[in-house]
């Protein structure tokens, strides 16, 4: 290479010189730049992750209590109204109960009283059998049964009403014998084990005996041999109406024959009355 | 509003019971026949809105009368339950068919009774 001769030329190379010096200058200063950067960045990176494993250590700090008392406090606050629907929920499962039971009070005290109103609505003794016959039927669900009084002269109980059965199929029953016998004499109700909807009967041995009782006395019975087919079984309100025909439909049967003897000893006695007066 | 309502029942104790279910029905009227001939009388004379009829009757069956209803145009759209001892399938497919719009055994109960006749009243 050829040294330059001229005084210009070697002062254009000093300032070139001068001009590359420059640039590397620049070149190391915005790499010391970047590498205080990258160390600054390397330690903001550490730190944060020395935040995030104390973060995960324990997620909520300062602030977050505030938030965290607030979840509790609504958490405390559905469980309370939980336990309150429940509440509200039993309450009206019992009221929805209740409701059942008193409409099946009230139907039974309808029975009842229409029963009772029935029976004494009348002094015939053709009419207070019909309404026995009637009551059993319909209230109570017999298909085949009986009504049955004693003969205090010969201390048997005779058929005088039955329904889907003949009279004359219930032989007389003396006092104490059989089934129905024992039911009048001992005054208690009589039901068998079974709940009978087919095949015979025996009329001797009815499946239900309610002896009709004024107080203590006997004066006859209600003998049940077969129940309606949708009958399954005897219902409380079955067990309340016997209760009430073993008193009240003996009141009326017992006040219904008084009342037909005394009218037809009114009637003989006015007889004798008119023929000695004419 | 007033619902005229007809028991046709040969039983009193019968007719006072389904009475009392009725009552429960506001504005329900009762009118009642002793048999199925006094039911027809009744039910031709005047304009039922239901008419519950027993099967087992003097004169003229409940399911006699069921079909002589259907059959008169004056009277042949009135509801009609039938409330009898006859429990058998056969005896509510008959009724059934022959025009009653609901069948009920005895014993009844209260609550079925209204709720039946509230059903055939459009009341619920």
């Amino acid at each position: 290479m050829d040294k330059p001769d001229r005084p210009e030329d070697r002062q254009s190379i000093a300032s070139r010189a001068e001009e590359f010096l420059q640039v590397f200058k620049r070149g190391a200063e915005f790499t010391q730049e970047l590498l205080r950067e990258n160390e600054r960045l390397r330690y903001r990176l550490v730190q944060l992750e020395e935040r995030l494993r104390e973060a995960e250590k324990s997620p909520v700090t300062g602030g977050d209590d505030h938030l965290l008392l607030r979840i509790r406090d609504l958490e405390n606050e559905r469980h309370h109204l939980l336990n309150k629907f429940k509440e509200v929920e039993a309450e009206n499962k019992d009221f929805a109960n209740r409701y059942l039971e008193i409409e099946e009070e009230n139907n039974n005290l309808a029975n009842l009283y229409v029963a009772s109103y029935q029976l004494h609505s009348t002094l015939d003794f053709r009419e207070v059998m019909q309404i026995i016959l009637e009551i059993v039927i319909n209230l109570i669900g017999a298909e085949e049964f009986g009504i049955l009084l004693l003969d205090e002269k010969t201390n048997e109980l005779r058929a005088v009403a039955t329904e889907g059965i003949h009279q004359e199929g219930i032989p007389a029953v003396r006092l104490g014998e059989g089934t129905i016998g024992r039911a009048a004499k001992d005054g208690t109700n009589h039901f068998a084990a079974k709940i009978l909807h087919e095949g015979p009967i025996d009329p001797v041995d009815p499946m239900v005996c309610i002896p009709l009782k004024i107080k203590e006395h006997v004066i006859g019975v209600i003998a049940i041999y077969r129940l309606l087919q949708q009958k399954e079984k005897f219902t409380p309100l079955d067990l309340e109406l016997f209760t009430l025909l073993a008193g009240h439909a003996a009141t009326a049967t017992f006040a219904s024959k008084l009342y037909s003897e005394s009218e037809r000893k009114l009637s003989t006695i006015q007889g004798f009355i008119e023929l000695l007066t004419k | 509003m007033a619902y005229k309502v007809l028991i046709v029942e040969d039983s009193a104790t019968m007719r006072q019971l389904i009475g009392f279910a009725l009552k429960r029905i506001q504005g329900v009227q009762i009118t009642e026949a002793q048999d199925g001939m006094d039911g027809l009388k009744k039910i031709s004379s005047d304009k039922f809105d239901l008419a519950l009829i027993d099967i087992n009757m003097p004169l003229l069956d409940g399911l006699k009368l069921v079909k002589l209803i259907r059959s008169d145009p004056r009277c042949k759209d009135i509801p009609i339950a039938m409330i009898t001892t006859e429990g058998a399938r056969e005896d509510r497919e008959r009724a059934l068919q022959l025009g009653a719009n609901e069948y009920l055994t005895k014993p009844i109960q209260q609550v079925e009774v209204a709720r039946v006749a509230r059903t055939l009243l459009g009341i619920g």
